[in-house]
Parts: C-alpha cells; sequence; structure tokens
C-alpha cells in the first residue's frame, strides 16, 4: 500500500468530496420538505397545484436520497443491480396498480 | 468526476469503503447485493401497504379522517429528527471509511440513535393520541390501513434502533473488525432507505391531510 504525497492528496480530495456530498444531500432535503409543507399549508395557486407540488418535490427528495445518502447513480450501476431495480419497479407497479385499480373500482361501487 | 485516480468504480450501490480497506471492501460486494435484495423486498412491502391506503382514504365509516389525528408540528419534527439522524449515521459511516478511530464512529452512531429515538417518542405520542380519540384501528378501514403504514415504518425505525445499540456494543467489544465494518455499512444503507420511505408517508398521508 503506497502511501505517497499524491496518494494522501487524493484521499484527502475524495474524503472532502463525500463529506460535501452528505452535507448537500441533507440541504437539499430540508429545503424540499420545507417546500413540501409550504405547499400543503399555505396553497398560493390553490388545491390542486398543491398536489401537484408535493408530488414534484416527493420525487426530488427522493432522487437527492438516492444520490447522496444511498450513492445510486445511473454512470455506475451495474448489470445485476439495475436488473435488481428494474424488476422491483415492475413488481411494484403491477402490484400497485392492480390494487388501487381493483380496490378503487370496488370502492366506488360500493359509494 | 474530478478526483477519478481515489474514486475506482464501486464496488457495489452505497457507500463503498475503497481498496484500502482491503477484506472489507471486497467482501462487501456479494452480502450488500443480498441487503439490496432484501431492501427492494422491504420497498414493494411498503408500496402494497401505500395502495391499500391510497384505497381506503375515504373509507373513514364516519369515524376521525386524517385532519383529526395528524399534528403538523409533530410530523414536521419528526421529519427532522429523522433527517439528522440520517445525516449523523452518514458522517459515522465515513469517519468509519477515514480510519478517524472507532470513538468517532461510535460517538456518531449514538447520535443517530438518539435522533432515531427522538423521531419514535413523537410518533408514539400521536399514536397515543389518536387512540385518545377514538381513533384506533379498529374503527375503520381507513384507520386500520393508517396504523399499519405508519406503524409499519415506525416498526422499521424501532429495529433500526436496536440494531444500532448492538452495533455500538460490536464497536466497543470487536473493534471496527472487518465484518464490523461491513455490519455497519448495511446498516446504513437500511437507516437511509426509512428516509425515503417516510418522504412517501408525509407525501401521501400526512400533507395532503393539510392541503383537504
Amino acid at each position: 500500500m503506497s502511501t505517497d504525497a499524491s496518494t494522501q492528496e487524493s484521499i484527502k480530495a475524495e474524503h472532502r468530496r463525500e463529506l460535501r456530498s452528505y452535507y448537500w444531500g441533507f440541504a437539499g432535503a430540508v429545503v424540499l420538505t420545507a417546500f413540501s409543507f409550504l405547499a400543503a399549508i399555505w396553497q398560493p395557486f390553490g388545491p390542486f397545484v398543491a398536489y401537484c407540488g408535493l408530488g414534484v418535490f416527493a420525487v426530488a427528495q427522493i432522487l437527492v436520497h438516492f444520490r447522496c445518502f444511498l450513492h445510486i447513480d445511473l454512470s455506475s450501476q451495474k448489470r445485476e443491480d439495475l436488473q435488481l431495480l428494474l424488476f422491483t419497479a415492475m413488481i411494484i407497479f403491477i402490484m400497485v396498480a392492480g390494487t388501487v385499480w381493483i380496490l378503487g373500482s370496488l370502492m366506488d361501487r360500493m359509494m | 468526476m474530478t478526483s477519478a485516480a481515489a474514486s475506482p468504480k464501486p464496488l457495489h450501490p452505497g457507500l463503498n469503503l475503497g481498496p484500502a480497506h482491503g477484506k472489507a471492501n471486497m467482501e462487501a460486494e456479494p452480502v450488500v447485493f443480498g441487503f439490496w435484495v432484501f431492501l427492494m423486498s422491504d420497498l414493494v412491502t411498503f408500496a402494497m401497504f401505500f395502495a391499500v391506503y391510497a384505497t381506503s382514504v375515504h373509507a373513514t365509516a364516519g369515524g376521525p379522517g386524517n385532519a383529526a389525528i395528524t399534528d403538523l408540528t409533530s410530523i414536521a419534527i419528526q421529519t427532522g429528527a429523522l433527517l439528522i439522524s440520517s445525516l449523523l449515521f452518514g458522517l459515522g459511516t465515513i469517519a468509519m471509511k477515514y480510519d478517524e478511530g472507532r470513538a468517532k464512529v461510535a460517538g456518531f452512531l449514538a447520535a443517530a440513535l438518539a435522533f432515531g429515538l427522538v423521531f419514535l417518542g413523537f410518533e408514539i405520542r400521536d399514536f397515543m393520541h389518536a387512540a385518545e380519540i377514538g381513533a384506533v384501528p379498529m374503527r375503520s378501514g381507513y384507520l386500520s390501513s393508517y396504523w399499519a403504514l405508519v406503524g409499519l415504518h415506525g416498526l422499521h425505525v424501532t429495529v433500526g434502533s436496536i440494531i444500532i445499540l448492538a452495533m455500538i456494543a460490536q464497536i466497543a467489544i470487536f473493534g471496527l473488525r472487518s465484518d464490523v465494518k461491513s455490519r455497519i455499512l448495511r446498516l446504513g444503507l437500511y437507516w437511509h432507505f426509512l428516509d425515503v420511505i417516510w418522504v412517501g408517508i408525509i407525501t401521501v398521508v400526512f400533507l395532503p391531510g393539510a392541503v383537504a
């Protein structure tokens, strides 16, 4: 294991970069959470825009969490990791869409 | 990526320990992949609880609805506590990666645990308040799905807190051995993953109640 000056320097740079990633992720999550709460409480453009805003902020925040905390980016996915994510997404789509469709329809008929 | 030399291609999703950790880093790949399979199956479980919740929003049977049981101040505090806890755990894993000593790693984990307990305290307080006003799971289909979804997340945080405690004990007893490091790495993924679920819960359960 070589510990010359340039290696030390690059390790330090990597350390700083990873710390920054966590701080930025945290800041992004706090700001997006605040936006979500404000959108729900104030509703400056009415309820429909507030619902849309909630969806957009939530998706943005989930992406921030994945990128900064869980360290997932598309560039470095290995094949089996990508397959796992895609398979999970497919299962969730089939089961959630099916549940909402069938149970939602049942609920409508009972109302 | 400016520091390509220092950051080789990651072996697995999540924070990589890096080649300097030798055995712990190499052994992490298959177990972290296995842990991701668990996390994704857990995600499917949560997705189904979300789907059932979404279909039961109007099934209140004349009982208390979302507005009666949601205290947004408490939800904001819980969200903040969970986010701070996640950040502290992340800083702990980075301290572990850069060999900053086991006291520092254990300290970050203890601080993350403390904020996790703050979250649980406020959540239990909200559940007790709901029970007091008669919003118990037996009251309506809506309340069953509410308790199931929010409770399942709370149960995950409880289990995570117990495991953080176990990992602090393992750091104290075994030190930062390669298997201990690998366990902390996976616990970190679990802890960050619960944040993602919580974002879904505030967006689907608590905030729409404030809009309506």
